[in-house]
């Protein structure tokens, strides 16, 4: 095993206009022709895609598990953001 | 089959008790376990070792229909068996990558592949004599798969359910390719019809120990069921398999190979004959009729393809030099 490790990418398909592109699985390409090559035919082989990104793994920015909850936590306080959070007449109607 | 992927499996898990009970409450509420969520070491380990043999599965299952494509009877047959059979290569990629997630590198699993470290599904170790041989693939092997990889669908591990299910929608049509095949034989001459009662005869018992043996209480079976890595036991797999699959032979007018096959009315299913589980294990250990044959391609394959691998890594690098001297030299 003493070959060059093949560069990892992450693969993201629109599955029709319409829709976002969406992460469907990564492949091991050499560069990004190849890349979108190899996702091509190994993602889309049932008219799964009108497009395909792919992304170097390596240049994807993640945040942290371990600030999953100061990151994410102090949105499930802030309940005034809904539409619940306001009282209105009922004869007001719908609003 | 997967299952397969299991024996052996080391559970052995060292977190505190704290950390497991909190692991299984999660499980237990049917959340999926991601990538880079706390998951015990045991979890982590039994997993990457069921999902590379999984996909290892795969990879080496191109072999016995490969053998075919040159040699399939129809134009027809041989678009089908070519897009099957590349199918089960991007299956094993599907897999491969949802096994990274754990932190095990591609090089990693394929050296385990093609040192024989790792193990993959006993039934590739079967040859595909006859062109009915083809047809028994798709409906019994494949029909196999469905069963187990249904079940997968619903796996703990985020990553792996999710390429399952992509997986499972596209099994249906390898299964169907396959019955479609030995129908043609069963309603053509009485020695092709032969050839499919053949075919049936030799790929029976290999599909039914597909499913692993009975767990009868093993521990790390119950752990794997507990994490639900494993959701259904494999006997009640394997008899799922039976009930589904003997009408369909008797469709065909073929015999199954049992004579111990009898329909049981209280548990509405059937009761089948004794599996010869040691030719299981000779199998599993190596001694299958195909196993050095099989890995010696494998490795064969792999080593012819050096070149291609090395060749498109250095044009990459040469092009991102270029490009970065003349971005360099533009500003």
């Amino acid at each position: 095993m003493n070959e060059a490790a093949t560069p990892l990418w992450e693969v993201f398909i629109r599955a029709r206009n319409g829709l976002s592109h969406k992460h469907a699985g990564s492949i091991h390409a050499a560069d990004a022709e190849m890349a979108l090559q190899a996702a091509r035919d190994v993602y889309t082989r049932r008219g799964e895609g009108q497009s395909v990104w792919v992304v170097r793994s390596s240049d994807i920015i993640a945040s942290d598990l371990v600030d999953k909850d100061m990151m994410f936590e102090p949105t499930a306080s802030k309940i005034y953001r809904h539409p619940t959070f306001y009282e209105i007449p009922e004869d007001v109607g719908n609003m | 089959m997967y299952s397969q992927g299991l024996i052996g499996a080391d559970g052995k898990t060292h977190e505190d008790e704290a950390f497991l009970a909190a692991f299984q409450a999660r499980i237990d509420a049917e959340q999926k376990i991601e990538p880079n969520d706390p998951m015990p070491e045991g979890y982590r380990k039994t997993l990457i070792r069921q999902m590379s043999q999984h996909a290892h599965s795969e990879i080496i299952g191109m072999q016995p229909e490969g053998n075919w494509i040159s040699r399939a009877p129809t134009l027809r047959r041989k678009a089908a068996l070519l897009a099957k059979v590349q199918e089960e290569g991007g299956h094993g990629l599907y897999l491969y990558s949802a096994a990274e997630t754990l932190g095990v590198s591609r090089e990693e699993m394929t050296d385990q592949l093609l040192t024989g470290a790792a193990k993959y599904s006993s039934i590739f170790n079967y040859p595909a004599l006859t062109w009915a041989d083809i047809g028994a693939i798709g409906w019994l092997v494949d029909g196999a798969v469905i069963m187990n990889q249904n079940a997968l669908c619903r796996c703990s591990y985020g990553p792996y359910a999710r390429a399952m299910i992509r997986i499972c929608k596209e099994e249906s049509f390898h299964q169907r390719q396959g019955y479609e095949i030995l129908i043609t034989l069963c309603n053509g001459t009485e020695q092709q019809k032969e050839l499919a009662q053949d075919a049936l005869n030799r790929f029976w018992w290999p599909s039914l120990m597909m499913f692993g043996p009975s767990e009868g209480g093993s521990v790390h079976s119950e752990q794997s069921m507990l994490w639900k890595i494993k959701r259904f036991s494999n006997d009640d797999l394997r008899d799922k398999f039976i009930n589904a699959t003997v009408p369909q032979a008797e469709f065909l007018g073929l015999k199954v190979p049992d004579p111990d096959l009898t329909w049981n009315e209280e548990k509405q299913g059937y009761d089948h004959g004794d599996i010869d589980w040691d030719e299981f294990w000779r199998v599993v250990k190596g001694d299958g009729p195909c196993n050095r044959e099989r890995l010696k391609n494998r490795n064969r394959v792999h080593r012819e393809g050096a070149w291609v691998r090395e060749a498109a890594l250095a044009y990459a690098q040469k092009r991102a030099v270029r490009e970065e001297a003349a971005r360099v030299a533009a500003e």
